[in-house]
This record gives C-alpha cells, structure tokens and sequence, in this order.
C-alpha cells in the first residue's frame, strides 16, 4: 500500500534474532534511525524469525533492521525472509548489521538481504540507506 | 431515507479477521488518510461492545510489564486481546523509539493477540490523535478486550479518560506523600488504583494512602476506585487487577453509567474532530490567505489584540464551515 508522501513518518522495525545479548548496536542504530525522524520499533533481544515477522507485519512497518552478533545469521537471516515470502511481505526491505565475514555478506545479499553493515560503517551511512530503502529508491 | 453504501474491501476484511487489513487500515488512520473515512464509516455500527481498558501512569511503573501479563491472563481465560501501546515522539525530529514491544512475550502463532505500537505524534495528553480511532478499529476487527497503554503521564495527561470504558492508574511506592493523592488531575481519573512493585518496601503505606484517599471522596457516579496491588517481577496481583477492571466493567452495565459515559466520550471526539479539522484549516489561511494575513499583521502590529481577531473571524463567518 502506497503511503502519502511526507507527512507520515518511515516506520522501521529494529530487531536481534538468535542468543547473544549485545545490543548496543541496535541500541546506537534505533537511536540514529528516531533522530532521522522515524519510527522505530525496538523489538530487543532474542527474537525468533518468527516474532520478527509477526511484529514486522502487525506493526505495518516500511523497514526491517537485523542486528546479530552471535554468528547464527546464516540460518536466521534467510528464515525472516522465507516467512516474510510466505505472508506475502517479501516487498518489506531487510537490512542488516553485525560480525558477518564478507563471503556470507554476499550470499545474503544474493539471498535478498538489501544491505549489510559491519564495523566501522558510519551512522550516516545507514541511516541514508535506511531511508532509500524504506522509500523503494535503493 | 438511508442509502446503501458499499462496505469497503478492507472493512470488509477486518470484519472477517484479517489482521493484516487491520493493520495497514491503523497505518492510514496515523497518517491521516482521507480513504479510511468510508473504512470508519462501514464499521462504526459494529463497535462499542468491547471493553477498552486504559493503563495509564507515570515514567517506568511497569505499565508494560503489567500488559504483558495481563495479557497472559487474558488467554487464560480464553479471550482475545488486542493491545495499543503509545510512546513520546521527539518534538524535535518527529522520530521516535517505540519500545513497548520488548517486554511483550508470547506465543508467535497466537492469534488472539495483536499488539500494535504508536507514536504520539505531537499530541499532549498521553495518547496520540489516533489512539481513539484504532482502540475502536480494534473493537470492529472482533477483540474481546483492548487495552490501551499511555505515554508515561504526568498529573494532567488525562485523555485516555475519553477513550477508555475502564481506567487503571498505575503507581508504585515512594511516588510522594499522601497530599500528593488529594491533587486534582491524574488520581481523579482511576476507575482502578494500581500500586505495582509490591515487592518493593513501601508498597503497603502507598496502598494504605490510596484506599484513604478513596475514602475521602464521594464515589464518582455511584464508583468507588478499587484498589489493588501487584507486582510483576514476582508475578502477582494480576488476578485481582483484571477482576477490579471486571468489576467496574460490571458496574457500568448494572449502573446504567456505561451509556452516560459513552455519551460523554463521543461528545468530546466530535469536538475534538471539529477543533482539529478547523484549526488545521484556519491556520493555514493565516499563513496563505490575504484577507487572513492582513488581519494576522495587524495583530502583530499590535493594532488590534489577538482577542479581538478571533472575534472579527467568528462574526465575519471567516472560520472553515
């Protein structure tokens, strides 16, 4: 559903899939992403692909950030998005941020992951592919 | 003479259970879209039967924490529930970090919970503009309870008065002494006291203070606030919170107050819809309209006072119709 341009607000969801308890990540990204002028819905820690896609569906989200550190992204990653294809949502963008070694980067990104962010990448950077993203022009 | 209209599809759709129609239709009405009118319109006649129950209260009582039991209980008993929960949007960039979802745990295939988040969007009084709309789509799309969780709240953040059927006000120990029970504003609201961190030292006096404080007063309508005391470390209390929402909820129907108080709430949206709607429309023709900014200058040039302009806009019928 196509929104009005402007006046409503880029609504992002922002989630940790799989065991480790680092969120300072996300934390750092969600904070960016509100000061950009979005919506973020902070999902927080230790959710399955499955609540990531319920959530990402009841909130009507425009966006889906993954933070995972814990090295499970080549199981989790590609599972959110065979859900999100299954409920008919595979035109919702997933990004992604973490430890991801570059040759499992390009397999998710083959996989349908729209970018993927390791150490070091600005904020700036994310937040304007954030917002590319969400406006369908990445 | 009524005609019939057609129900929209994703009127349609929300009767019939489609959570995501109902969804992306709470989406439109946040964003103000035009198209949800005739959505609103063809669902309107099948809502008002659902208990909305509001969970208000300060900065970090534990207001999520007790949803996501509440809620627990609620499947329990067997009953749907659908939950809105409203945070702060900046003042500054519009953004906002919503994060009342981080304490909402359950099953990811229960389809008997939907729980949705919402900025505020600008709007004072501890709910967002849209709140009212999407408690009530809510109520259409089939929930058996919808419960409504404010902003953080300060003394005066009392609008989910004009939402909610029951309103709980959630408090813990140590917030203040006892005069600060007798203030105008927030503790007038409660239907149900909730004194949550029953585990914390203190909790006993809070809870002595309250039901004092209930003594005190004549009963609002025929209703004594109940109160009750829970903790949601050590889950407990929820129980008793949900019979006291129960009770109340009782009472209206017994009472006769649930129409009286429907009425009163329907008569603060129109007003609420009328004073939006015109003074969305008037202050933009103070910015655009000649007439309107030569009046608009003579006001800043201190010709004549602002008093005085809002009388000549009245009387020359220059507000939108």
């Amino acid at each position: 559903m196509a929104r009005p341009p402007k006046s409503s607000p880029i609504r992002v969801l922002i989630a940790k899939p799989g065991l480790d308890g680092h969120d300072r990540g996300a934390k750092v990204v969600a904070r960016a992403l509100r000061d950009a002028g979005m919506e973020v819905i902070y999902a927080g820690l230790r959710q399955t692909p499955e609540e990531i896609v319920r959530a990402a569906l009841e909130e009507d989200v425009d966006l889906i950030g993954l933070s995972i550190l814990s090295g499970a992204h080549m199981a989790l990653f590609p599972k959110v998005l065979a859900l999100l294809k299954r409920e008919k949502a595979g035109n919702i963008p997933v990004f992604a941020g973490g430890i991801i070694p570059d040759e499992d980067a390009r397999r998710l990104k083959k996989a349908g992951i729209r970018a993927i962010f390791g150490p070091g990448t600005t904020l700036e950077e994310i937040v304007t592919t954030a917002q590319k993203l969400a406006r369908g022009a990445a | 003479m009524t005609r019939a209209t057609p129900v929209p599809p994703a009127a349609r759709a929300i009767l019939s259970g489609d959570r995501r129609a109902l969804a992306r239709v709470i989406s439109q009405v946040e964003n103000r879209d035009p198209a949800v009118a005739p959505i609103s319109r063809a669902l309107y006649p099948r809502t008002g039967h659902t208990p909305i129950v509001g969970i208000t209260g300060p900065l970090g009582v534990g207001k999520s924490s007790l949803i996501n039991l509440l809620v627990a209980r609620l499947r329990e008993l067997d009953r749907s529930v659908a939950v809105v929960a409203v945070d702060p949007s900046s003042p500054f960039t519009g953004g906002s970090v919503l994060g009342d979802r981080i304490r909402f745990e359950r099953r990811a295939d229960d389809a008997g919970v939907f729980f949705r988040s919402m900025a505020s969007r600008g709007e004072a009084g501890g709910v967002a503009a849209a709140t009212r709309e999407v408690a009530r789509l809510m109520d259409a799309a089939g929930f058996d309870v919808v419960l409504v969780e404010t902003v953080g709240s300060g003394q005066v953040d009392i609008a989910i008065r004009d939402i909610a059927t029951t309103s709980v006000v959630v408090l813990v120990p140590h917030l203040g002494d006892e005069v600060q029970t007798l203030k105008a504003g927030l503790f007038e609201i409660a239907d149900v006291f909730c004194v949550n961190k029953a585990d914390l030292p203190g909790a006993d006096l809070a809870r002595k203070d309250l039901s004092e404080l209930v003594g005190l007063g004549a009963a609002r309508s025929g209703w004594s606030p109940l109160v009750v005391s829970t903790s949601t470390t050590q889950p407990s209390g929820v129980d008793q919170l949900w019979s006291a929402v129960e009770a109340h909820e009782r009472f209206l129907d017994t009472s006769g107050q649930r129409a009286v108080e429907e009425r009163r709430r329907l008569s603060a949206e129109i007003v609420d819809l009328v004073r939006e709607r015109v003074g969305r429309e008037l202050s933009q023709r103070l910015d655009h309209d000649a007439d309107l900014r030569g009046l608009l200058d003579r006001v800043v040039a201190r010709k004549i006072d602002p008093r005085a302009a809002a009388e000549q806009l009245q009387r020359g019928n220059a507000l939108p119709a």
